[in-house]
């Protein structure tokens, strides 16, 4: 039976299909956090608590990342794909469904930023206020590095969330390794193709997983 | 020395929430701080103090009211001309507030790159400030790697970086041991004397301010009670708040009996060698029971307290009192179980 999963023909099929994954995970975690990131802070900055509260801006940013995070990802794919096209030139493939990814996984992204930029204590942002920091000086010099750890963590996990993103994207020829497990494992039933598949998966979550928490150990001088 | 003001609180008012639900932080305070003087703020949690210093740079907007920061209102000033200002008022708090991810020397170099000193004339500069707190074998060590009393002489290291000419100090040793307490004050006072820095310290303990503040400021509910130099309003407390600090509460004493009369005595270093309430005993010959007794040390000058129950006999009384007035000694009557 293993000899029949693993022929020529279906190595070239899955690695291929690992490439793609990859491939879209990482340009769409680097997208998702283009975005994400600037808004989490915004969050942090103009809540009630933040450095320059603004009740307006923080409630009309909040509600528009719960909206997005409120769709669920196969609906957000089917009815992204007029804006798909307008970018990619096609709504199949892996680049296409890096739009999809990047809209669904921002917000996301920036509620995990916002949770971990609200752990820096609020002592060292007063003592930087009495020194005569900015608004900008204190996101750039004490959020940002006092909260990296946190925020490293926090990227591998949105990292593995968007591999299950990825995932879903095959129902609708999006490329992947969830493309290779819907045509093989669903339509043709072949249950060991799909057990691979899972395998490989459980393989490239554990990966990020592990890096993302040695890097986050790492960078932490809060630790001996 | 010429008094110049340095800070000047008038008629500051601050109050948190709206309605009914408001709470008065600071009710009317004024307040002067002269240049290179220690000031102490001194009252119970919950006083407002800890309000009170955090107008004085403005992490606290006052609700009415006017901050003088060298002659100039602060509170009117733009965002900009205010952070200005900031970097002439350091501030030390209970907490350290230092950078977790960052080493002791960045520590001290962070409020130099605010003020856009170049790195390297920053790193100097800071390398001196470790030395002045006596930290230089530090400079690579991350804050978890250091003790409490480490880490609150980085951040005064890191409070010195901007040249400042206030120093707040918020409960800056109440995280401390009592040895730590004494080296930290030691170290504040060296450098009010050795740099002419002003500092103004809040605090819940009396014993910091004993040890080195010349002058102190009793808030109690919201309200200044009481200003003046540490000494005089400790050997004569007018206020209530002053005597429940001077001589915290202490239930042994609830629990005398008799009706005689209490009396405070204040003695100062001449007399600390003499056996006075000794001799008392012996020439009125009446008993007194002793229902509090501290010394302290005030600006170097010895001075003991005690509160004494008289007996509860009109002849024996008359003859403690003239007793004391020979002697020269200060007493004032004391409501003490009121």
């Amino acid at each position: 039976m293993l000899s029949e999963v693993f022929n020529a023909e279906m190595f070239a099929l899955m690695g291929q299909g690992l490439l793609e994954t990859l491939y879209m995970v990482l340009v769409s975690t680097a997208l998702a956090y283009v975005l994400g990131l600037p808004v989490g802070m915004l969050l942090v900055v103009t809540d009630k608590d933040g450095i320059k509260p603004n009740p307006a801006i923080n409630k009309t940013v909040g509600w528009i990342v719960n909206l997005l995070r409120s769709v669920p990802f196969l609906i957000l794919l089917v009815a992204v794909m007029p804006l798909t096209r307008a970018i990619v030139g096609t709504t199949i493939g892996s680049t296409a469904t890096i739009v999809p990814l990047v809209i669904a996984s921002a917000p996301y992204v920036a509620r995990m930023v916002e949770n971990s930029v609200k752990e820096v204590d609020r002592g060292v942002i007063e003592a930087a206020l009495s020194m005569g920091a900015s608004t900008l000086e204190i996101v750039w010099k004490v959020l940002l590095p006092e909260a990296k750890p946190s925020l490293i963590m926090g990227a591998a996990i949105s990292t593995t969330t968007i591999l299950g993103y990825t995932t879903l994207a095959g129902f609708v020829g999006g490329g992947g390794l969830g493309t290779i497990a819907v045509n093989y494992g669903y339509y043709r039933s072949r249950t060991d193709i799909m057990m691979v598949m899972v395998v490989i998966l459980i393989a490239i979550v554990q990966v990020i997983q592990e890096i993302g928490s040695l890097i986050a150990r790492k960078s932490d001088k809060r630790i001996r | 020395m010429p008094e110049i003001p340095i800070i000047q609180i008038e008629n500051l008012n601050k109050t948190f929430g709206e309605g009914e639900g408001a709470v008065t932080a600071l009710d009317n305070i004024n307040l002067t701080v002269y240049q290179g003087e220690i000031f102490g703020i001194i009252g119970l949690s919950g006083a407002g103090k800890s309000t009170l210093v955090r107008c004085m740079n403005l992490l606290e907007r006052p609700t009415a009211g006017k901050v003088l920061f060298d002659g100039r209102d602060i509170t009117q000033l733009s965002d900009n001309e205010l952070r200005k200002v900031r970097r002439d008022i350091s501030m030390i708090f209970q907490s350290f507030n230092l950078l977790m991810q960052r080493t002791a020397l960045e520590n001290v170099c962070f409020p130099l790159e605010l003020s856009g000193v170049p790195a390297k004339e920053a790193r100097t500069r800071a390398r001196e400030l470790l030395a002045t707190v006596g930290l230089s074998d530090k400079e690579k060590a991350y804050p978890s790697q250091l003790s409490g009393g480490q880490k609150q002489r980085v951040a005064i290291a890191r409070a010195l970086a901007t040249n400042p000419k206030v120093i707040l100090c918020d409960e800056a040793t109440s995280a401390l041991d009592p040895t730590t307490t004494q080296s930290i004050l030691a170290l504040l006072k060296e450098l009010n004397q050795k740099l002419g820095v002003t500092i103004i310290i809040i605090t819940h303990e009396m014993k910091v301010i004993e040890q080195i503040c010349n002058r102190v400021a009793i808030i109690d509910n919201s309200r200044i009670e009481e200003i003046g130099p540490v000494d005089e309003v400790f050997r004569h407390p007018k206020s209530r708040a002053a005597k429940k600090l001077i001589f915290p509460k202490n239930e042994l004493t609830e629990e005398i009996s008799g009706n005689g009369k209490f009396l405070r005595l204040v003695f100062d270093g001449s007399q600390a060698d003499r056996p006075i309430i000794a001799n008392m005993v012996l020439q009125c010959g009446a008993p007194v029971s002793i229902a509090f007794a501290n010394t302290e040390k005030i600006d170097g000058k010895m001075y003991g307290h005690m509160i004494i129950q008289l007996p509860a006999n009109p002849e024996a009384e008359r003859k403690i009192l003239a007793y004391l007035d020979s002697e020269n000694i200060g007493y004032e009557e004391e409501e003490y179980n009121a």
